[in-house]
Parts: structure tokens; C-alpha cells; sequence
């Protein structure tokens, strides 16, 4: 008897909870308000899905409570009934798989115009690297690394000689410009998370991910790491200041190209020990 | 209705496996240690899994006053908490669910309602248990060597599982859950052949496949699941030990680690996820379906109602069993794989949304126009369907690879895997120990405690998990120590997750109640009968309760009919036992 009811305030309040707490997404601040609205659609079916069979379930418990007399019904089956029911479920995830889908195919087409960014990850910090003027990344590879090459750019790669490396955990970027961002780690999983960006894609030592958004207003977004990369996983932090294109234009000229890095870093001021074995 | 029932009179098949009697066993240790009965092993699976469960029951303790109080515990260090997230992740998962559910539920119900005198290679099957048992110990004993338990995450990713950053990743603590894994699946594979065995030859005359109550045929479908998917696991955990003791390569690239230049090379990390992920996908319906089935049969006994659509309830849980298979990289969508494998992982995800929602149908449509008794197993049960159906329709969220990509590897990930693969096969196992501790004791739990038990139970892990979501929503990720209050958070989280935590105490505690319940109901219970829920299903049936060795007496029973001829219409009784010859006349002729 009880039950019935807490089962129908179960539903009530989490509806309730719902519309109503202050608790939800941060304001998006990239293109894939589309993967926001699949969100919403799958909030809505499975909400009513949710609603539907609780309720259904409360209702049963308290008109079919035993009471004195009372005698279940018998039906093993009903085929036309269990039909009906496959087929509503089927178009039901349907409307939830396609613009999935739909959409993941955006999330995963990087466009033409996209401009490259490669972020590498290590325990437990960010460092960045811009292409040059030839718009171009230099190819890398963890066997070049050492002290005055902290990322591991190839240095016999001319379009690398150029690539803008920047350590220490900000990175820039202009508003309204589509980035693709190179994903690279050197040690162990990490994973580039901006909530106001939705996108995400881990960071795999020996190999390069991807994924790509459109920054679409300007501010400081805070970088956490999303996969769990040892101790200092909760610390792991950085920034992505999203400005206007001047703005971006002026930041870039301050920052050392690979070529220059070497000679300009005093050894202590580097913020890792590399091994003096390359 | 087919096989489902025979007509009295017809001829029943001989038996498959002769009859014969197993050993009695001679002494008090052959019989109460070291005992090949499938009922003792039963008691002793169970019992050592809620024990280790509790401590991991403890370690949630510990995490949720990490997360709900950050700064006030100093004893929970970063170290700490991940080496807590790991234990608890991994015991619960393992060493509690999948042991209790195959082999606590396993051996005790499928011997009994299959109509079998035991398993069918009882010392192996007690054999398994003494090696679960190891497996248990090598794992707490990880707890005490230098550098503690690992930190790595129930995942185990490499490669920080088995380096410096991570805690135990250098020490013993890697090692010891690798062999501790590896030893589970040893041991399990021993009582997983006996029960896929036990159910396929040792049934009793008259109880064809299709007339097996749905609680055996989730434990049989789970069992053969898990006899596929743990070899994944165990060549995973092994390529892993030697990666790290041998210093081969198999999960790792080149790698510098603190500036460091490791000798390891050519190696794939995310080969390694594949390999947990065939494992650890197929696991969570290898925890799910034995529930799926228990909680078939609890409604169905008190509901006094046949299980709605037996055929189709059978058939999905083969369905879900096989499309399992082919769903595990819906874990990895973020993980850098081939992004058009997303296409194909999450279409096969979503289908698996359909057999699933017609299990849920059943269970509401049983409980229509049935006659509800509102017993302790009932209100569990359907504390399962509300949160199964919470968890599992979260499940679409994350299944749809780019509606995942938000929130992967948030508190909303683990809010949906508590919902559905935590709170409501727990749910299960609780309205289980309370539909048959009558029958394994011979004493009614205590129905006041009980109803404490439940209703704190339900209410809280409801108020624990819910709110999670959102929590999660907002884009605080998992496993984090501590996330202070980064710009991006509007509204903080900070007084929800103190409720949270508050809430996680206080269920904590009504476990403590329970536990209690079990070992005073043992002596101060309620005499229970031999069937006090009324129920058709053979182990009901047995000449003693508890029964005796060998379960049947002198000749095993017969079989005349499915598990589910509840409130059958001219029928005597609102139930007709399966071993019962005697079909009613209804008065509108033969159904
Ligand atoms: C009162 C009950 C429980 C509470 C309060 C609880 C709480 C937690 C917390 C706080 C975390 C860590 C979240 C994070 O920082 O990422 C966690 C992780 C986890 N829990 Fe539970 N839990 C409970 C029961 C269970 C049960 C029954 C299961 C069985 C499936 C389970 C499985 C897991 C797993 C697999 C993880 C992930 C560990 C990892 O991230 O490596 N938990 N739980
Ligand atoms: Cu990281
Ligand atoms: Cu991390």
C-alpha cells in the first residue's frame, strides 16, 4: 500500500528534481550544441519511458494488492501485446540512434578549414605546440626527446623547425575559427576534458587522437584531465583562453618556436628533468 | 502452450545421468569444511563474499567522506582514495557480485531446481570455492604489503597500472590483483563448468529445458557468458604481469615517464582495453541476468501469477547474452579507437535496449491482475524494476556514442552503473536471501528489521545515485580527488554531494542491520516450513528443510509441468507444484 504511493512520489520527485534544481550543463561555448540537443531528445523519451512504467507499476501494486479473496489472473502470453510493445520500443530507440549518429558523423568529419593544434599530455601537466608560419606541424616521435626538446619534434623535419611549443598549461585560441586538436601523451592515458566545449578524446602514449570543435565565445575555459592518469590525476590542469583574432595574433609572436627553444630555456627553468640519455 | 506443460498422463523421458547417490561424507571437516555438497559451498561462497563486500562497503564509506568533506579527513590522501576507488570497484564487481550471485545462488538453486541429488563433479565445485577463497585473501593481502593496494582504477589501464605515478602501480600492489584475478578465474571456471553441466545432463525426468524456472536459466546463460569472457581477461591480466615483471611489451608504447626514458616499446594500451572490454561488458550482464531470473520468480511466487510471456522472457536473456558480445566498445568511445567503430558499437548497443525494455514489460505486465503479496522479496523486487529501469534507460545516454562524449568518464557514468549494475542486482540478491534463507535455514529473517532494511535501503540508494546524475551533468569528472570549484560550475555542488555522502552513511549502516538479521534469525526466526511462500518450483519441494544431502531422499522427483502454474484456473490451490501429476480441469475445457 505504502509502496504504491512511495513509488508514485519517486517518480514525482525526481521529475521535480529535474525541472527544478539549479544542477545542470554549464553554457556551451563551442559548435556542438547539436550533441546538446540529442541530450534533450533522449532526456525527453526516456524520461516519459521512465515516468510511464513506474507509474504503471504503482498503479498495479495498489489495485491489485492482495486482499482477502483475491485470485490472480492466468494468461501466459499475449503475442499481439508483446509485438505491439518490441515494435514501439524499436522506433522508440530509433529516434534516439539516428541523430546520434547523424551528429557523430560531424563529430568525427574534421572540416578543411580547421587549423591544427597538438596538445600533449604528461603526468601531470599540458604543453602545447601551434603550427608555424608554413601552418604545418612537424612530425614527433618520444625517441627525440630530451631536454631542449621536450615534446619529442623530430629535428630533422624541416616543417617542424618552425612549431610554436608552449609549456606550462595555457593555450590560445581565436573565437569563431574551427581547431582540430592533435592529441598526444608521453607517458601514461590522459584525456583533454572542457566541459563548456563538450568534446573529449583521450590521450594514448604511441599514438595520435583527434577530435575537432569551433570555439564560439571568448573567455578562459579551465582544462581538466578525464581518465585517470595516477596521483595527481585531480590536479591536473590548464587553460584554454578563447580570444579574438588580434588578440590571438599578438599571443602567438610571444611564444618560442622549436628551433628558438632550445637556446632560450635555461635548463633550470624547464618544468621537467629529462633523462641526459639522447 | 507447447512444452510448457505436459498432460499428466504422458510418457516422461528417462534420465540422462543415472540416479545415484553422492558420497555421504565421513567427519566433521569432510562435512562442514571441506564439503562437496553444493549447499555448503553455497553457504561458503556467500558468506566470504559479504565479507570481503563489506569491506568494500567500508571503502565507500571512506570515498563518499572524501568527496562529500574534502580536506577534513587527512588520513584519505590522493594515494589513498584511488587506492579505495580501485578496491571497492574491483570487489564489488567481482568478488562480491559474481561470486555471490553464480556461486552462492548458482550452487545452492541449481542442483535443487533443476531436481538433481548435487552437482555434477562435486570436488572440483569444492575445489573453486577454496580457490575463490585464495583469490580473496591474495587481495587483502594487498592491503598490507609496502605501497599498499593499487590505485589504478577497477580498470587497470595500462600504462600508469604498472608505473611509479600510480599507487602499488611499482610495489606488490598490481601484482597481487593480477594473481588475485588470475586465481578468480581459475577458480570459477571449476564451478562454471559444474553448473553449465549440472543444468544441461542432471536435470530430473520431466524438467525440459523449457520448463526450467527463469531464475536457472539466468544463471546457466550468465555462467556460459562468463566461461567465454573471463579467458579475455585472464590473457589480459597475465600479458599484463609480465609487462610488468618480465618487461615485455605487450600494452606498452615507448614512453618517458618523469622525464624518464623507459626500456619498453611497440606496445598497445589500447589493446589491453579491448581485452578488459570483452571481459567487462559481457560481466555486467553475467551479474545482471541471474538477477533478471531470481527477480522473474520472485514476482511471479508473489504475485501468485504465472511470469508474463515465459517463451519470450527465455529467449531474451539468450538474446542479451549473445548481443553482449558485441557491445564492449561502447566503453571506449573516448578512447581514441577508429572512430567509425562508434557507428557500429553504439547501433549494437542500442539494440540491445530492445529485449531489455520486453524483460521490463514482463515483469510490470506479471504483476497485472496478479494478487500482490507485499512480502519483504516483493518490495525488493520491485525496487529493482524502479531502479534497473533508471539505470538501464541512462544506459541510452551513454550508449549513443555522441551523446557519451560529454559525459564519459563523469560522476554521471558512475551514477548510471551504481543505478543498474549496483543498486538493483544488489536489490536482488537482497529479495533472494529473503525468499530463501527459509529454505537454506529453515527460519523465517525477522520481517521487522526487514522492512527497516528495505525501506532505508531503497529510499537511500535511490537518494544516493539519482542526484548523481547531475552532479555529473554539470561536468564533474570521475575519479577525482578533489575538484575544488573550477569557473565552470554555475550552481556548486558542494552541499549535494555532503547529502550524498550523508545518505551513502546511512544505507551503509542499514546493511550493518541486515548482517545482523541473518545471524539472529538463524536461532530466534520464525519456524518456516517447507513452503511458506507457496511456491511451485522444485526445491520447495524437497523432503527436508533444510535438505539433506542428496536433496531428494529416497527417488528424485517428477516433473509434470513448467514453474509458473500459479492461480490456475479450478485448481485447488493458488499454486500446482511442478512435481505435481494432477492438472485441474478448468471449467472452460483445456487451456
Ligand atoms: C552504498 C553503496 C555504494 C556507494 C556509496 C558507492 C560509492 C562509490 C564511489 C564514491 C565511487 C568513486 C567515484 C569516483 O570518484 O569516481 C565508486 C566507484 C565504483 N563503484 Fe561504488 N558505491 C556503492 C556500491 C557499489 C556497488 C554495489 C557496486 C557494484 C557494481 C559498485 C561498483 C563501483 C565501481 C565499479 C566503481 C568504479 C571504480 C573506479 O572508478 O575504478 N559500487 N563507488
Ligand atoms: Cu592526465
Ligand atoms: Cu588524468
Amino acid at each position: 500500500m505504502m509502496i504504491a504511493l512511495v513509488l508514485a512520489l519517486v517518480v514525482i520527485a525526481s521529475v521535480a528534481f529535474h525541472l527544478l534544481s539549479p544542477w545542470w550543463w554549464t553554457p556551451i561555448a563551442s559548435n556542438w550544441d547539436y550533441i546538446d540537443n540529442t541530450l534533450i531528445i533522449t532526456f525527453w523519451i526516456t524520461g516519459v519511458v521512465f515516468a510511464a512504467v513506474v507509474l504503471f507499476m504503482a498503479y498495479c501494486v495498489f489495485r491489485f494488492r492482495h486482499q482477502e479473496g483475491r485470485k490472480a489472473d492466468f494468461n501466459p502470453e499475449n503475442k499481439r501485446l508483446e509485438i505491439w510493445l518490441t515494435v514501439a520500443t524499436a522506433l522508440g530507440v530509433a529516434a534516439m540512434l539516428l541523430p546520434g549518429l547523424f551528429v557523430w558523423k560531424q563529430f568525427v568529419t574534421v572540416p578543411d578549414t580547421a587549423t591544427e593544434v597538438e596538445v600533449v599530455g604528461q603526468q601531470w601537466s599540458w604543453s602545447f605546440r601551434l603550427p608555424g608560419q608554413d601552418g604545418r606541424l612537424g612530425t614527433s616521435d618520444p625517441q627525440w626527446m630530451n631536454l631542449d626538446n621536450p615534446l619529442g619534434v623530430n629535428p630533422h623535419d624541416p616543417t617542424g623547425t618552425d612549431d610554436v611549443i608552449v609549456e606550462g598549461g595555457e593555450l590560445y585560441l581565436p573565437v569563431n575559427r574551427p581547431v582540430k586538436m592533435s592529441l598526444r601523451s608521453i607517458d601514461v592515458l590522459h584525456n583533454f576534458y572542457v566541459p563548456e566545449f563538450r568534446a573529449k578524446m583521450d590521450m594514448v602514449p604511441g599514438m595520435v587522437t583527434f577530435f575537432w570543435f569551433e570555439p564560439t565565445r571568448t573567455g578562459e575555459f579551465e582544462v581538466l584531465c578525464a581518465e585517470l592518469c595516477g596521483t595527481g590525476h585531480g590536479f591536473m590542469r590548464g587553460y584554454v583562453q578563447v580570444v579574438e583574432q588580434e588578440e590571438y595574433d599578438e599571443w602567438l609572436q610571444e611564444q618560442l618556436t622549436f628551433a628558438e627553444y632550445a637556446n632560450a630555456v635555461p635548463v633550470e627553468d624547464q618544468p621537467t628533468r629529462l633523462a641526459e640519455r639522447y | 502452450m507447447g512444452d510448457i506443460r505436459h498432460e499428466a498422463n504422458a510418457e516422461l523421458p528417462p534420465l540422462e545421468v543415472p540416479d545415484v547417490m553422492p558420497p555421504h561424507a565421513h567427519g566433521w571437516w569432510a562435512k562442514y569444511v571441506f564439503s562437496q555438497d553444493a549447499k555448503y559451498i553455497a553457504v561458503q561462497y556467500a558468506c566470504t563474499a559479504l565479507a570481503i563486500g563489506l569491506v568494500a562497503l567500508v571503502l565507500s564509506w571512506l570515498m563518499r567522506l572524501q568527496l562529500g568533506f574534502p580536506g577534513v579527513f587527512d588520513f584519505i590522501t590522493p594515494e589513498a582514495y584511488y587506492q579505495f576507488i580501485t578496491m571497492h570497484g574491483m570487489i564489488m564487481v567481482i568478488y562480491l557480485l559474481t561470486a555471490i550471485f553464480l556461486g552462492g545462488f548458482g550452487n545452492y538453486l541449481i542442483p535443487l531446481m533443476v531436481g538433481a541429488r548435487d552437482m555434477v563433479f562435486p570436488f572440483v565445485n569444492m575445489l573453486s570455492y577454496w580457490i575463490y577463497l585464495l583469490a580473496v585473501l591474495v587481495l587483502v593481502a594487498s592491503f598490507f604489503v609496502p605501497g599498499g593496494p593499487t590505485g589504478a582504477g577497477w580498470t587497470l589501464y595500462p600504462p600508469q597500472a604498472i608505473l611509479s605515478g600510480t599507487p602499488g602501480g611499482q610495489q606488490a600492489g598490481i601484482v597481487l590483483m593480477l594473481v588475485s584475478l588470475i586465481l578468480f578465474i581459475i577458480g570459477f571456471t571449476m564451478g562454471g563448468l559444474n553448473y553449465v553441466v549440472t543444468v544441461l545432463q542432471a536435470r530430473t525426468r520431466g524438467m525440459t529445458m523449457m520448463r526450467l524456472p527463469l531464475t536457472i536459466w539466468g544463471i546457466f546463460t550468465a555462467t556460459v557468458m562468463a566461461l567465454l569472457a573471463f579467458p579475455a581477461l585472464f590473457v589480459a591480466c597475465v600479458m599484463m604481469l609480465f609487462d610488468r615483471l618480465l618487461g615485455t611489451s605487450f600494452f606498452m608504447p615507448m614512453l618517458v615517464e618523469m622525464g624518464e626514458k623507459l626500456s619498453y616499446g611497440g606496445g598497445s594500451p589500447i589493446a589491453f582495453q579491448h581485452l578488459f572490454w570483452f571481459f567487462g561488458h559481457p560481466e555486467v550482464y553475467i551479474v545482471a541476468l541471474p538477477a533478471f531470473g531470481i527477480v522473474s520468480d520472485l514476482i511471479a511466487v508473489h504475485a501468485r501469477k504465472n511470469i508474463f510471456g515465459y517463451r519470450m522472457m527465455v529467449w531474451a536473456i539468450v538474446i542479451i547474452g549473445a548481443l553482449s558480445f558485441v557491445v564492449w566498445a561502447h566503453h571506449m568511445y573516448v578512447s581514441g579507437m577508429h572512430p567509425w567503430f562508434g557507428y557500429f558499437f553504439a547501433t549494437t548497443t542500442l539494440i540491445i535496449a530492445v529485449p531489455t525494455a520486453i524483460k521490463v514489460y514482463n515483469w510490470v505486465l506479471t504483476l497485472w491482475r496478479g494478487d500482490i503479496h507485499l512480502t519483504l522479496p516483493m518490495l525488493f523486487a520491485l525496487a529493482f524494476i524502479v531502479t534497473f529501469v533508471n539505470g538501464g534507460l541512462t544506459g541510452l545516454f551513454l550508449g549513443n556514442v555522441v551523446v557519451d562524449v560529454p559525459l564519459s568518464d563523469t560522476m554521471f557514468v558512475v551514477a548510471h552503473f551504481h543505478m543498474v549494475m549496483g543498486v538493483a542486482p544488489i536489490m536482488v540478491i537482497f529479495g533472494a536471501i529473503y525468499h530463501w534463507y527459509p529454505k537454506i535455514t529453515g527460519r523465517m529473517l525477522n520481517e521487522a528489521m526487514g522492512q527497516v532494511h528495505f525501506w532505508v535501503t531503497f529510499l537511500g540508494a535511490y537518494a544516493i545515485f539519482f542526484p548523481m546524475h547531475y552532479v555529473g551533468l554539470v561536468g564533474v569528472p570521475r575519479r577525482y580527488y578533489e575538484l575544488g570549484e573550477p569557473a565552470f560550475i554555475s550552481t556548486p555542488v558542494g552541499g549535494l554531494n555532503a547529502f550524498i555522502s550523508v545518505a551513502a552513511l546511512i544505507v551503509g549502516a542499514a546493511q550493518i542491520l541486515f548482517l545482523f538479521n541473518l545471524g539472529w534469525s538463524l536461532r530466534h526466526g520464525r519456524d518456516a516450513g517447507s513452503n511458506p511462500w507457496r511456491a511451485t518450483s522444485l526445491e520447495w519441494q524437497t523432503p527436508d528443510t533444510p535438505p539433506r544431502h542428496g536433496n531428494w531422499g529416497e527417488s528424485l522427483p517428477l516433473v509434470y509441468r513448467w514453474a509458473y502454474d500459479y492461480s490456475v484456473p479450478g485448481a485447488a490451490e493458488d499454486f500446482i507444484a511442478q512435481n505435481d501429476p494432477v492438472t485441474p480441469e478448468p471449467p472452460g475445457g483445456r487451456l
